[in-house]
């Protein structure tokens, strides 16, 4: 505090000292309340779904069927489902946004790139809803109609991973785009300068350099793949018996719980609680490890 | 030597012939990945323009939804007021937690549990904040309410909001701040005045890119907000209608209705023109401020 100031100027001071520590710590709050968002999440779940974790033990986890009249409810179809799909998906999107991603920053011509950059960026923000729409009216009857032998129903674990794929391709490319243009325009001029071709410099130069943020790109996608609901729910089957099978009809942890919430109370809801424990619990480990990775690209990347 | 040389640059070098080989062929692929991946969803926005539009007119925006048809206008006004309320809560939450992790949290511990926390929030599955709110406020409320879907949709834009002020307020130099204080300013005079002020342009695009996700989700909405064929202005209390679950509704248990397969398609439509309208307005917004 200034010695030579008048009290009149001590009190404003004192004033705009007490306004600088509300508003630190006014939105120190706000910020803690993302930890706490997180807390009640978790909190949340595990209390509402405690009720069937407790009756049902680990039991949950293997049960072959989910069937609210015998009152038994077993998750097994709805993680098989859930890792089929997923895996089908970014089996399918990873290569495929690969080879746009190494398109769009090697070999697309100039006044191409911003506009297809852009609409990749559009594509991405396209509700899942509409994924789904398109794949029960579109994709599923034009299966059905094309191969009946694989696809009797035309919907199916498959038929939802294929959905779940062109809805993640959007979404890894402009990740894995993003990551390759940090790569500094000297080493791939140095890699052009020493005779490689384009796919030796994208193998050799761009590839090891931005590896991490690539692959946090794809656990992203996938992360986005597991926990999606509206997309998988519409095309999926919702088959609550487990089927060891591929094409075949079966359930996701999020198109069950979407389909069978509205009409759950007592233990099949907190039977679905617990399911969205468990898809959060998994989602969060992967998303996790996405940012770990992605986070390393930050720090290395010129800014 | 420089025989050498040339022997090694002919295209009849196998080696050389190879390498030139491997790469047409890994263009090729990216090529047709590229070409794909764009016919995919080309494919997609062709079936939802011609289906959306011969199922659009003006009776779809100002007819509520019916069994036997009507339009989609209580369900277009009930996700306006869901979306705009959740984006003025998530704006106010979003903006205030993004401005302490930028200006005083630093690289402190609290404020990296709090960014890494945000990161993962902000891909979280829109279901799980769904029964998040399911649990925590239509369970002890005992009702489905248009409050519970506000609360939904507001936790999924906050992330968002979060990380763009914060990104938007670590761009503005440092050299301001100090000139601001230097002039004899407070902190919170300079966080208010200067920074907000070089960062605004940035941090609406975060809230408009947030608005436009939001207004798409369906998932969150069935277990709050739930859905309605009634007008509702602005009875936040009761059920809401709203454009994603009536999609979702007419396309499940009323597809067996062809006129209510055609309105999803026309509402898919509008939704879709509506949120593609925010993500280019939002970047408008940040590449005037960048030109």
């Amino acid at each position: 505090m200034l010695l030579d100031a008048t009290p009149g100027e001590q009190a404003a001071l004192r004033r705009e000292h007490r306004r600088d520590r509300f508003f630190e710590l006014s939105t120190r709050g706000f910020a803690l309340l993302v930890l706490v968002l997180l807390a009640t999440i978790l909190g949340s779940l595990i209390v509402s779904g405690w009720p069937a974790l407790a009756k049902f033990g680990w039991g949950f986890f293997t049960e072959d069927r989910w069937a609210a009249n015998l009152n038994r409810f077993g998750a097994l179809p709805a993680i098989y489902g859930t890792l089929v799909t997923s895996a089908i998906a970014v089996a399918i999107a990873v290569p495929v946004s690969l080879g746009i991603a190494i398109f769009l920053t090697e070999k697309c011509p100039r006044a191409l790139r911003r506009p297809l950059g852009t609409t990749v960026e559009l594509l991405a923000g396209v509700p899942s809803i509409i994924y789904g729409m398109w794949g029960v009216e579109v994709l599923a009857p034009f299966l059905q109609s094309h191969f009946p032998s694989l696809f009797p129903a035309g919907t199916g674990l498959t038929t939802a991973g294929l959905i779940l794929a062109v809805m993640i391709i959007p979404f890894i490319t402009a990740i894995t785009r993003d990551v390759m243009q940090t790569v500094p325009p000297m080493m791939r001029e140095s890699a052009y300068g020493l005779g490689c071709t384009t796919w030796e410099v994208t193998r050799h130069v761009i590839f090891p350099s931005v590896k991490a943020g690539m692959v946090g790109g794809v656990i992203l996608g996938l992360g986005r793949a597991l926990g999606e609901t509206m997309a998988v729910t519409f095309v999926i089957g919702n088959n609550l018996f487990f089927n060891p099978t591929i094409t075949g009809q079966g359930t996701s942890i999020a198109a069950l719980i979407a389909n069978q919430f509205p009409e759950a109370d007592g233990l099949q809801r907190s039977a679905l609680l617990a399911l969205g424990l468990m898809l959060f619990v998994i989602t969060f480990i992967v998303l996790a490890l996405a940012r770990v990775m992605l986070n390393r690209m930050d720090q290395r990347a010129p800014k | 030597m420089s025989t050498h040389t040339s022997t090694h640059l002919t295209p009849s070098n196998p080696v050389y012939r190879r390498r030139r080989m491997l790469n047409r062929l890994v263009m090729l692929f990216c090529v047709s990945a590229a070409a794909f991946g764009i016919l995919w969803l080309l494919l997609i926005l062709f079936s939802l323009v011609t289906k959306g539009i011969t199922a659009l007119d003006v009776t779809v925006f100002t007819e509520r939804t019916r069994m036997t048809g009507g339009g989609l206008g209580n369900a277009i006004l009930g996700s306006l007021i869901m979306t705009s309320l959740a984006t003025v809560a998530g704006t106010i939450v979003g903006v205030a937690a993004g401005t302490w992790l930028a200006e005083y949290g630093g690289q402190s511990r609290l404020a990296n549990l709090t960014r890494f926390i945000n990161d993962v929030l902000l891909s979280a599955p829109s279901i799980i904040v769904g029964l998040y709110i399911y649990a925590i406020v239509v369970l002890p409320t005992g009702h489905f309410s248009g409050w519970a879907g506000v609360a939904a949709l507001s936790v999924l834009i906050i992330p968002v909001v979060i990380r763009a002020t914060e990104d938007m307020l670590r761009l503005v130099p440092n050299t301001l701040r100090e000139a601001a204080s230097a002039l004899g300013a407070h902190r919170w005079w300079v966080v208010c005045k200067v920074c907000y002020g070089g960062a605004r342009a940035g941090i609406t695009t975060g809230i408009l890119l947030g608005c436009a996700r939001i207004s798409g989700e369906t998932a969150p909405l069935i277990f709050t907000s739930l859905n309605t064929n009634q007008w509702n202005f602005f009875d936040l209390g009761s059920e809401m209608p709203n454009l994603p679950m009536t999609l979702y509704q007419n396309m499940t248990i009323n597809s067996f209705i062809p006129r209510q397969v055609e309105l999803a398609w026309a509402g898919a439509l509008i939704l879709t023109v509506a949120i593609l309208v925010l993500n280019i307005l939002a970047r408008v917004i940040a590449e005037r401020k960048k030109g």
